[in-house]
């Protein structure tokens, strides 16, 4: 499987679009990309908005395109969901579903949210009976994680803001990114506490943006102008839903969906030249970093603080400055992960280019750590 | 008396019914699985261990330990933020099923993983009362 074309729309504070609008745009860039016109595609998947909802989300930007796919989906969620779908996309080109798929996913939830929804989407984090009466914010969600990650091997602080510095330096070499001004591990402690041991800086962005990639079969790879990238392994693990029910706090399912996909690939974490990690907060990327064998238990936060993820370190890590510093509108958070392994493959990253990079690892998870995916993509059918 | 009607009030459900009612009545419940044993919160139709359809309620001892807690220094909406900082903590209880709840009547500072935490119930209207934790007593 190939993907054939991708493109991100601008991101940060994007006034002047709707949700809808920017999918489209990411739709069209992507489009563009390919080298295909819209009447070629025959599946489409998309994501739903929280600041633009429909209840048939793909169905509608179908409808605003005029095309008239075979295949139609919209996931309700985003994290690993993003990957998933991917997944499931080239398992119906495979099946003989459909032959070219569209995904395209935006929202704004940096200008598009209205207040009524701003307090929906609090209120709709953690179990209803058992779990949001109790107050609990979306980072404190994650700071149990990382607390329990702390108290176990000892984890520090400084560690987990090590993963924010790391990210910003990257996006510093993105002129795309939303945030490039530089920060230091004393800046990321200095931040507002939002929930022990959580400070503002180790927390994800708030976001308008979309991005979107087209699928097709790796036959058919050379009919497209660009170079095109190969999905070379797929996985997925599920574990929960809700943190209390969590089988680990420190564990989680990127295990499963790590070996899922290096399985697939015939290939390990020694292999990866570039990752691109989901960091919605500093401490799930560690976790993610030992989950996914970058690092044994409970040592990625040395890994970080020691340049582990640097450009120039053993494993660049979110080239593209990732959630916490080039953006995160929601939903759609993980596609700039995935649009980011597409230009490293094709080294047209510029300033942030990583060095001869031929096998990219992307890791989507959401709910609270629930549900993880990975894609292990290559500049060469395997 | 605080104010909690703004808050996340839940809504209980067909099968959730009788677990809010033994709160009103300041007891604890846990299901216990009548085929292989197996303790599980929150309350389901079956066993989550083995299907059996035959679980049935018991009251907890209320007693537990903190797994993780974090201190909310933000509140999740206006409604709480008469509680800042409040602590947010999984507790994990005697019998094993794990459950969230806040920990008060300490200082936030104080809370640690580990901590020995007991039951105590709150009411927020005259339908829920809820279960909240606070450090238990030397004994
Ligand atoms: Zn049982």
């Amino acid at each position: 499987m190939a993907i054939v074309g991708a493109a991100d729309t601008e991101v940060g504070k994007i006034p002047h679009l709707s949700p809808t609008a920017l999918c489209i745009d990411a739709a069209r860039r992507a489009l563009e990309d390919a080298g295909i016109s819209k009447d070629q595609v025959d599946g489409l998947v998309t994501c739903n908005s929280m600041a633009e909802p429909y209840m048939y989300h793909a169905e509608a930007i179908a409808e605003y395109l005029q095309i008239f796919p075979r295949y139609c989906i919209s996931a309700n969620a985003g994290g690993g969901t993003t990957f998933s779908t991917i997944q499931h996309a080239a398992t119906a080109i495979a099946a003989g579903v459909c032959d070219t798929v569209l995904v395209t996913m935006a929202d704004c939830l940096r200008t598009g949210l209205s207040r009524e929804q701003a307090k929906k989407m609090q209120s709709s984090t953690g179990h209803p009976e058992f779990e949001t009466p109790y107050g609990a914010t979306v980072p404190a969600f994650y700071a149990l994680i990382a607390r329990a990650h702390m108290d176990t091997y000892g984890t520090t602080p400084e560690q987990m803001a090590a993963v924010a510095v790391s990210g910003r330096r990257h996006a510093a070499r993105n002129p795309a990114a939303q945030m490039r001004e530089l920060i230091t591990v004393e800046d990321v402690l200095n931040s507002r506490m939002i929930a022990d041991p959580l400070h503002l800086l180790d927390c994800s962005l708030v976001s308008d943006g979309g991005a979107a990639i087209v699928l097709a079969s790796a036959e058919r790879a050379a009919d497209f102008p660009h170079d095109s990238v190969y999905i070379l392994g797929a996985g997925e693990g599920h574990s929960h839903e809700h943190i209390s029910q969590a089988r680990s706090l420190t564990t989680s399912a990127a295990l499963e969906s790590g070996q899922r996909a290096y399985r697939m690939a015939g290939l390990g974490a020694a292999d990866i030249d570039v990752a691109q990690i989901y960091d919605c907060f500093t401490p799930v990327v560690l976790i993610e970093l030992e989950d996914l064998g970058f690092c044994e238990k409970g040592e990625a936060g040395a890994f970080v603080e020691s340049q582990g993820t640097a450009l120039e370190g053993p494993l660049p890590m979110n080239t593209h400055g990732g959630m916490l510093s080039h953006c995160h509108p929601g939903n759609p958070g993980a596609m700039f992960s995935l649009t980011e392994a597409v230009t490293q493959l094709r080294r047209i990253a510029g300033d942030r280019q990583v060095q001869d990079a031929e096998v990219a690892l992307v890791h989507g998870q959401g709910g609270i750590m629930s549900s993880h995916a990975t894609l292990i993509l290559g500049r060469e059918r395997d | 008396m605080t104010d909690h009607s703004g808050k996340f009030l839940p809504r209980p459900r067909p099968e959730t019914a009788a677990w809010w009612q033994s709160c009103r009545e300041h007891k604890l419940n846990i299901q216990r699985c009548s085929g292989c044993g197996a303790f599980q919160f929150y309350p389901r139709i079956v066993c989550s261990s083995c299907m059996s359809g035959k679980v049935e309620w018991v009251q907890s001892a209320g007693r537990g330990k903190v797994v993780t807690f974090t201190i909310c220094r933000l509140p999740v909406a206006e409604a709480y933020t008469a509680d800042l900082p409040y602590v947010v903590a999984l507790i994990r209880l005697e019998e094993g099923p794990t459950m969230m709840s806040n920990i008060g009547e300490c200082e936030p500072e104080s809370v640690a993983i580990g901590m020995p935490v007991e039951v105590t119930f709150q009411k927020w209207s005259d339908d829920i009362t809820i279960p909240q934790f606070l450090p238990a007593l030397a004994s």
